[in-house]
């Protein structure tokens, strides 16, 4: 069983790349033991959807 | 030659996107000389070559393509300064998340609204920008290259002179777990 560091990188890096298999199920099976990181995950997809949402150009934050 | 230039007017140029280009440039070199160079550099070169635009876009789309490539222009520059040791002495606003063992030291807090939801309010959008200000800038700059320009990985190690991906992998990490951290101090955690 990966630590909750380990998958919060793991998390993180699952934005950034397609994670190998391995990596992959030990962190799907992570999500679903742990009580916490799912809103760590939960909080990075927020991020990224802002993020997303601030690079378009005519975008002007409300 | 026609004249296409119907509503390019270099005069108003600056009132009314100089603000607008200046706080892009801002939220992506995190330091304001850069972004007040580059914008000034936009300008001009806006103004020698304003005979290609060809109002397919609006005016401030245009500027915004040119003032992109000024800030890659930037970093390709200064990526000499982005030694291997400085990133790796680099804050790190996620060094106290974790305890020995791996565990959260304070747990994450949920959201307290919809995702959705939370996009739509001006107060996320401050904490946001004022969060995204508070991390350290090469941390910063990682960031909104990643994120807000959408480069992929081996790009921005490119760009910015860092060594492999995996590094890079650290970096974003910090990054976005100390946005996250913020955000929760700032808005996912306060109470209406
Ligand atoms: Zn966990």
């Amino acid at each position: 069983m990966i630590t909750c560091e380990e998958a919060a990188r793991l998390i993180s890096d699952s934005l950034d790349r397609k994670l190998p298999l391995r990596q992959r199920v030990a962190l799907r099976m992570h999500l679903l033991m742990c009580k916490f990181c799912p809103t760590f995950r939960q909080q990075l997809i927020l991020l990224r959807d802002a993020a997303s949402r601030y690079r378009e150009e005519a975008y002007t934050p409300p | 030659m026609k004249e296409e230039q119907g509503n390019l007017n270099p005069d108003t140029w600056l009132k009314d996107h100089g603000d607008y280009l200046f706080r892009y440039a801002l939220m992506r070199l995190r330091d304001k000389t850069a972004a007040e160079e580059t914008v000034q550099e936009t300008f001009l070169a806006a103004l020698k070559g304003k005979d290609q635009f060809k109002g397919q876009a609006s005016v401030r789309t245009w500027l915004v393509g040119i003032l992109k490539h000024k800030i890659m222009d930037y970093f390709r520059k200064s990526s000499r300064e982005f030694s291997f040791s400085e990133l790796a002495s680099l804050e790190d606003p996620s060094q106290d998340l974790f305890d020995q063992n791996g565990r959260w030291k304070a747990e994450p807090v949920p959201l307290r609204d919809d995702p959705e939801d939370v996009l739509e309010k001006k107060e996320f959008w401050k904490a946001f920008e004022a969060c995204i200000s508070s991390l350290p800038k090469r941390l910063a700059q990682i960031f909104a290259l990643r994120e807000f320009e959408g480069l992929r990985g081996e790009e921005i190690c490119n760009l910015l002179g860092i060594s492999s991906t995996n590094h890079l992998g650290v970096l974003m990490f910090r990054a976005r777990a100390g946005l996250a951290r913020c955000l929760e101090t700032n808005w996912f955690g306060k109470k209406e």
